[in-house]
C-alpha cells in the first residue's frame, strides 16, 4: 500500500515518526498550499530537504551562514556551471575557504529549518516515493529524527492550542480603540497588521501574507491577547440571519414571532 | 404549530442544564448520564451527552424549544447539529470558575463560525461569594462593548427570564439591522 494521504488526517510529525521507526529510504514529497517540499530519508534519517524552487545549492546555504562573503558568493555563482554540490565542497575545502565539518553542520542546520518549517504545514496532500533515493549530486547529511519528532509534537499540541482560541479563520480583525505606539512587531506580524481590516477574512489575510494556518492563528492569538485586535464577522460578508431560524419567511411575521416570544417570556 | 428554538451552550458544569429547567413548562427531557472521569466527577456527579430540552408554549401556534448543549469537548460533533436553525444562542459561563473561561471563549467562537445569529454570555452563579465581576469577565473573555453579558442565577427563574429576553431583544436589532 502507497504511503500516501492528506496532512490533515496524518500529520508530518506523524510521518517523520513512521520513517525514523521503519528506518525508510525514499522521498517523502508535500504537496502544500503554497510551495512542494521534497524531503530524503536514508535508512530513517534525514539526507535532503528542499522547498519548492527556494535555491537549495550549497553555495547559497554557505553564503546565507556567513561562510561566504558577497563577493566569493557571486564570483562562485558566476563560475558554478554544472559543477555539483560535492564538487563545490571539495573545491571549497582544497581552497581552505571551509572545513568539511562546517559544511556538514550548515548544511544540517539548513535541512532541520526546512523540517521545522513543514512541521506547521496542515493542509496538503503527501505522498512517500521508496524509489526517489537522496539526490546524489547534492551532498546529503544524516541527521537523526527523534529531536524534530519530540518538536513536532510540541508544536501539535501548540496548534490545538491555537484552534481552541481562535476556532474558525472566516471571521475578520479590527483593531481596537488602544493606540499602537511603541510597538516591536516583527516582519510577519507587520505583514498581518497592514492587511487588518474588517473586510479581511483572516483567512484571506493568511494568503495574502504567505502563512500558514499555525503562523496565521499564533500572530493573531499574540495580537488579541495584547489586546490590539478583535475578532469580529467579517463586513463586507454582513451575513443576514439564516433564514431557517424562521418557520416563516415575512419579515413582519418574524417581528411578531419575537415580540409574542418577548410576551411571553416576561409573563413566565 | 410553528416552532422555533434556542441553544443554550457553554462549557462543562457551567450550569446549562438548570438555566432550562428554571423556565421550562415540562420536565427537562436531560440525557444525563453518571461521569466517568475522576476530575469531572469531582465538580458533578451527571452530565449531559447529548442534550437537554426544554419547552415554553407560547400560544395556539408557537412553541419556543431551548437546547442545551453537552459542555465537554469531547461531543463537539453534536454543536453543529444542535446549532441548525437557531435564533440565537447563549453562552454561560460560571463566574466561580476562571479555569472555564478560555474554554467558553472557545465555545463561543465555535458557534459564531457555525451560526451568524445572535447570542448573549450568561456569567452564571452570581449568588456564589467567589463569581467574578461582570466587568472583569467582560476582560477574560475578551468580548467587545457591543456583546452583552449578563449576570445570571440559573436557579432563579427572573435571571433566567432577563437573559433570554435580552437575547431577543439583540435578535429584535439584528432584524432591525438586516432591513
Amino acid at each position: 500500500m502507497a504511503l500516501r494521504g492528506n496532512l490533515r488526517d496524518f500529520t508530518v510529525t506523524q510521518l517523520l515518526n513512521l520513517i525514523n521507526l521503519a528506518q525508510k529510504t525514499g522521498t517523502l514529497i508535500l504537496d502544500g498550499p503554497a510551495d512542494q517540499a521534497y524531503v530524503a530519508f536514508r535508512n530513517g534519517k534525514l539526507a535532503h530537504a528542499r522547498i519548492g524552487n527556494e535555491d537549495g545549492g550549497l553555495a547559497t546555504i554557505l553564503h546565507q551562514a556567513n561562510k561566504l562573503n558577497p563577493n566569493q558568493y557571486r564570483a562562485l555563482s558566476a563560475r558554478l556551471g554544472t559543477m555539483s554540490d560535492k564538487e563545490l565542497g571539495l573545491l571549497l575545502i582544497n581552497a581552505g575557504y571551509v572545513s568539511q565539518e562546517d559544511i556538514l553542520f550548515d548544511l544540517q542546520a539548513h535541512f532541520t529549518n526546512i523540517l521545522r518549517r513543514l512541521l506547521t504545514w496542515v493542509e496538503g496532500l503527501f505522498r512517500f516515493e521508496p524509489d526517489m533515493p537522496p539526490p546524489e549530486d547534492r551532498i546529503n547529511v544524516k541527521l537523526d529524527l527523534e529531536n524534530l519528532i519530540i518538536e513536532g509534537s510540541r508544536q501539535l499540541r501548540e496548534l490545538e492550542e491555537l484552534q481552541d482560541e481562535i476556532p474558525s479563520l472566516d471571521l475578520a480583525l479590527k483593531f481596537t480603540d488602544r493606540p499602537m505606539t511603541n510597538l516591536n512587531l516583527s516582519v510577519q506580524e507587520w505583514r498581518v497588521v497592514r492587511y487588518i481590516d474588517p473586510k479581511n477574512s483572516m483567512k484571506r489575510i493568511a494568503a495574502a501574507a504567505r502563512l500558514n494556518e499555525m503562523e496565521m492563528r499564533r500572530i493573531v492569538y499574540g495580537l488579541v491577547q495584547a489586546g490590539l485586535v478583535q475578532l469580529i464577522r467579517p463586513a463586507g460578508a454582513e451575513i443576514p440571519l439564516n433564514p431557517r431560524m424562521f418557520p416563516t419567511q415575512n419579515r413582519e411575521e418574524q417581528r411578531g414571532l419575537i415580540n409574542r416570544l418577548i410576551g411571553r417570556i416576561q409573563k413566565l | 404549530m410553528q416552532n422555533v428554538k434556542m441553544v443554550i451552550t457553554g462549557p462543562f458544569s457551567a450550569g446549562k442544564t438548570q438555566f432550562i429547567q428554571s423556565v421550562s413548562e415540562i420536565e427537562v427531557v436531560s440525557t444525563e448520564r453518571k461521569l466517568t472521569h475522576a476530575r469531572e466527577r469531582a465538580v458533578k456527579e451527571t452530565t449531559t451527552i447529548a442534550m437537554d430540552f426544554g419547552r415554553i408554549t407560547v400560544d395556539d401556534n408557537l412553541v419556543l424549544y431551548l437546547f442545551g448543549t453537552p459542555g465537554q469537548k469531547r461531543f463537539e460533533f453534536m454543536w453543529e447539529i444542535l446549532s441548525e436553525g437557531m435564533l440565537g444562542f447563549v453562552v454561560m459561563v460560571d463566574a466561580t470558575r476562571p479555569e472555564t473561561f478560555r474554554e467558553a471563549r472557545s465555545i463561543l467562537e465555535t458557534f459564531r463560525a457555525y451560526a451568524p445569529t445572535p447570542y448573549v454570555v450568561a456569567a452564571n452563579k452570581q449568588d456564589i461569594k467567589d463569581a467574578w465581576e461582570i466587568d472583569d469577565m467582560r476582560h477574560a473573555l475578551r468580548l467587545d462593548g457591543g456583546t452583552k453579558i449578563l449576570p445570571c442565577i440559573a436557579t432563579d427563574k427572573k435571571h433566567v427570564k432577563t437573559v433570554l429576553l435580552e437575547l431577543l431583544y439583540s435578535i429584535l436589532d439584528e432584524m432591525g439591522a438586516n432591513k
